[in-house]
């Protein structure tokens, strides 16, 4: 018999940290899957290079940091952390863009702050918006929708992801968003930037983007998965989205011909995987629902904002990060209220009925 | 403004795997063999000890007073069953440290002989207080593992404007089916003694509440009070911990009792299911609370069973009874298993707060390794009282207690719900215990260096006393001195001059 004394309860949840990060993968599958399909040979090899090499920067920091590394890779965060990565990417980006990226979210997102649980900005963002800021031209050459066995073949793929891309502009364009945006630029209302959208198409994904950006209806699937599981709450998806979809719906009603549509601002970019895959980070997001409600909200204006008049085409990665950095000052001011307390921790009146 | 936010009646708890279906259909066993010896301790209920009153070799009958209640939150402890007192001396007690507690030692004789047969009485001839004062005598306590005496509760409520009494039936911890059991076999005594509660504070109506997967007690309960309407029974959800009686009562009443205050603060007052049919018992039987029904379950043991045992049985004996295999036990717990304190070992009496025995196995007991706090948040979502629990433990962990206490940490209590959940396996309630335990610690600590302080500034005032004394004395010497030294100078220019 067990003779160490022992605090309750003494049954637990089956749940563990890695069954969590197991379903986040098993949701993100799908439109990995679909990403590859739908830019070949090219895609597939990058998502291997950005998880391979996310395991790989893990498993050094944890080896520097004097722990054994085998029990923690096997949580599952750093792959959890790598396919993100790789899903914000362009589909054939060079190797080397993969293994920064996954550096850059590993080593400067997760490690430094003290490993798991313990960073400000979500990794996969961090990621994503430095290499955006550093290379900017890797990170905004967008390939033609070109399935699996129509492009490049296994071998030429490879020359591809490890030599680098030329002769890229017969098969790159613009983004949906890019377009919009380089159409202002140019002077040019929305209806013509826009001249050969489809929102059948963008809805199921049939377009130029991020790997696995680009499937809203699959990644609505995914998210609901995890809903449906009890991964993630409802707050921060829902307050995001209806954020982004009043604003675009108010100012499309006021000026159709200046902002996109509400229908074309949640089919576009990475609003859908950063609503349900990446605002809902546990680290990184805040503990209670009300906070979660405001943060969503914050995403959803941050991103509306970036979009319609910021710089870049995209908003969503600025948005992360920056809501990530007020997390702790929500977190600071929005707590639950206390069985038997007003909110300010006084007591209840005693006022007998 | 942010109320919609918070279902007003049900906040926070877990859906934890049952095992009720190991006990849930099986008749309470009322034949338990009378042990040879039982081993009563005097203090079973929260207060003071009671003191013990009879002497070794004396005989006692079965009900008889073997210790008396002291002060006013104290509760009587009576003979279970008749025979000879074989020792008064330190045992160890059914907690996790084992400390030895004052026992009283039975050697039973067989005869379950009785003190004596006490004439039926009508309970509501009795005035409010007789009845408080019988429940009293006959050491009721809450049953449900809290062991407050229950008369001090009746008379609080006698005392306060009560309007409603809560029956807390709603048994949420896993395993436990002692209640659902009681309430199966014997609505009408707990109804009965709802009434007697009901008269004995003069409160207007009951309110039962029965978590709904309880179909068969909840029917039974319903049955046994439809002549009396001002007794009602309630479905609650089944909703760990809804058996914390503030979760309930909110749920029930939408009341929620202040932080510093009780529940008759607002005009509630709470007792246990079981607490119920121990009143009837007191009144109509005239039966002191000697025994008690016990849920005995686990993967460890052959027969899982509800028994009435006899109070100071020991809990080997229990275990044995029901077909224990010690060598598969991993964990033996008293209570349930969300809050129920894992015991050493088995050579312990059953007492009035024991409500559970469970033998757990391997298979049910996993030995955890925790990991970092992915900062998930269940553990906020699960929290019935609105507490932070990942901010407690991360002030706790760097000894930042009053941090931890600023976030509520009094407010916990550790119904256990954030640790079941947590994903990492965070032994959050072990934290909060071990920081409640340092704070009590600290505040005694402080306590004796204040009265250090104090004995030295009394010494320093007393030294500075003299010394201020010895310096007036000083002074007085000189000025007399120089008085006399000015007298004989004025002497003698008085000579002088002459
Ligand atoms: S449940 Fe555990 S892992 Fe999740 S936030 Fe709470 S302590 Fe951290
Ligand atoms: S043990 Fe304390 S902190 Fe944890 S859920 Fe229960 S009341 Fe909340």
């Amino acid at each position: 018999m067990n003779n160490k004394v022992i605090s309750g309860p003494h049954l637990v949840a089956t749940r563990r940290v890695n069954d969590i990060m197991r379903q986040v993968i098993i949701a993100l599958a799908p439109s990995a899957a679909f990403g590859v399909f739908l830019f070949g040979w090219p895609a597939l090899y990058l998502l291997v290079i950005t998880i391979c090499s996310a395991l790989a920067f893990e498993a050094c920091c944890l080896r520097l940091k004097g722990v054994v590394a085998t029990p923690h890779l096997r949580d599952g965060s750093a792959i959890v952390t790598g396919l993100l990565v790789a899903m914000t990417l362009p589909p054939w980006a060079p190797w080397w863009i993969a293994v920064t990226g996954a550096a850059i979210a590993i080593i400067l997102g997760k490690h430094v702050y003290g490993g798991l649980g313990q960073n400000l900005f979500n990794p996969a963002m961090l990621a994503r918006v430095a290499l955006l800021i550093s290379f900017p031209i890797e990170m905004t050459t967008w390939i033609n929708v070109t399935p699996l066995f129509t492009g490049p073949g296994i071998l030429d793929s490879l020359n591809l992801t490890f030599s680098g891309l030329d002769n890229a502009d017969g098969i790159t364009g613009a983004t949906t968003l890019g377009m919009v945006k380089t159409g202002f630029s140019q002077n040019q209302f929305l209806p013509d930037s826009l001249n050969h959208y489809s929102g059948f198409l963008a809805f199921i994904g049939w377009e130029r983007g991020s790997l696995g950006e680009t499937s809203t209806l699959l990644l609505l699937i995914g998210g609901f998965g995890l809903l449906r599981k009890g991964i993630i709450k409802w707050h921060i998806p829902a307050s995001l989205l209806a954020t982004v979809f009043v604003l675009s719906s108010v100012f499309h009603l006021v000026n159709s011909a200046r902002y996109l549509s509400p229908w074309v601002e949640l089919n576009s970019g990475a609003l859908m995987l950063v609503a349900f895959f990446i605002a809902t980070d546990y680290v990184t997001s805040p503990n209670t629902a009300l906070g979660e409600l405001l943060f969503g909200m914050g995403c959803g204006i941050l991103i509306f904002v970036i979009r319609a008049w910021g710089g870049y085409p995209e908003g969503t990665g600025f948005a992360i990060l920056l809501m990530n950095a007020i997390t702790p000052l929500i977190d600071h001011y929005i707590r639950p209220r206390i069985y038997g307390r007003y909110r300010d921790g006084k007591p209840l009146d005693i006022s007998p009925q | 403004m942010l109320a919609f936010l918070e279902n007003p009646r049900l906040r926070g708890g877990i859906h934890a795997e049952e095992h009720k279906q190991l006990t849930t259909d099986k008749t309470i066993i009322k034949d338990f063999p009378l042990p040879k010896k039982l081993y009563i301790p005097v203090q079973q209920h929260v207060g003071k000890p009671a003191e013990p009153i009879v002497k070794v070799g004396e005989r006692v009958y079965k009900g008889q007073l073997l210790a008396y209640s002291q002060g006013t939150i104290s509760a009587p402890i009576h003979a279970p069953t008749s025979g000879k007192i074989i020792d008064v001396k330190d045992f160890p007690a059914p907690h996790p440290s084992v400390l030895p507690v004052r026992t009283v030692i039975l050697e039973s004789d067989g005869q379950e002989e009785w003190l004596q047969k006490h004439p039926a009485i009508d309970p509501f001839s009795l005035n409010p207080e007789e009845i408080c004062t019988k429940v009293g005598e006959a050491g009721v306590v809450g049953l449900g593992g809290a062991v407050f005496p229950s008369a001090v509760k009746l008379n609080l409520g006698r005392k306060n404007q009560i309007h409603t009494l809560l029956i807390n039936a709603g048994e949420c911890e896993p395993y436990l089916t002692c209640d659902d059991r009681l309430m199966q076999e014997h609505a009408e005594e707990i109804v009965t003694g709802i009434r007697i509660m009901l008269h004995g504070m003069g409160a207007p109506k009951a309110l039962v509440g029965i978590e709904d997967n309880k179909p068969e007690a909840f029917l039974a309960m319903q049955n046994a009070s439809k002549a009396f309407p001002h007794i009602s029974i309630e479905k609650v959800p089944t909703r760990y911990p809804m058996g914390w009686d503030r979760q309930m009562l909110r749920y029930l009443t939408g009341l929620e009792i202040p932080a510093d205050g009780r529940a008759t603060d607002i005009g509630v007052v709470v007792h246990n299911v079981a607490t119920a049919r121990a009143v009837y018992q007191a009144i109509c039987l005239g039966q002191p609370l000697i025994s008690r029904i016990v849920t005995v379950s686990g993967g460890a043991v052959a027969h899982p069973a509800n028994l009435e045992i006899p109070i100071g049985t020991l809990i080997s004996e229990v275990l044995a009874f029901c077909g224990a295999d010690k060598a598969k036990i991993q964990r033996l717990v008293m209570g349930g298993p969300m809050m129920g304190d894992a015991l050493p070992h088995a050579e312990v009496p059953v007492v009035k707060a024991c409500n559970g025995i469970l033998a757990l196995s391997s298979q049910e007991i996993e030995e955890p390794s925790t990991k970092a706090c992915i900062r998930c948040s269940s553990c906020v979502t699960v929290c019935p009282v609105g507490l932070l629990p990942l901010e407690m433990v991360s002030r706790i962990r760097v000894n930042q207690l009053d941090a931890a206490v600023d976030l509520g940490l009094k407010d916990c209590i550790n119904c256990g719900s954030c640790s079941y959940i947590c994903p990492s396996n965070i032994p959050l309630v072990h934290y909060f215990k071990f920081a409640s335990g340092e704070l009590v610690k600290r505040q005694q600590a402080e306590h004796k260096s204040e009265q250090t302080n104090r004995l030295i500034n009394d010494r320093n005032q007393r030294m500075e006393r003299i010394r201020l004394e010895a310096e007036a004395e000083a002074q007085k010497a000189q000025e007399a001195r120089a008085a006399r030294l000015a007298q004989q100078a004025a002497a003698q220019a008085a000579k002088e001059s002459a």
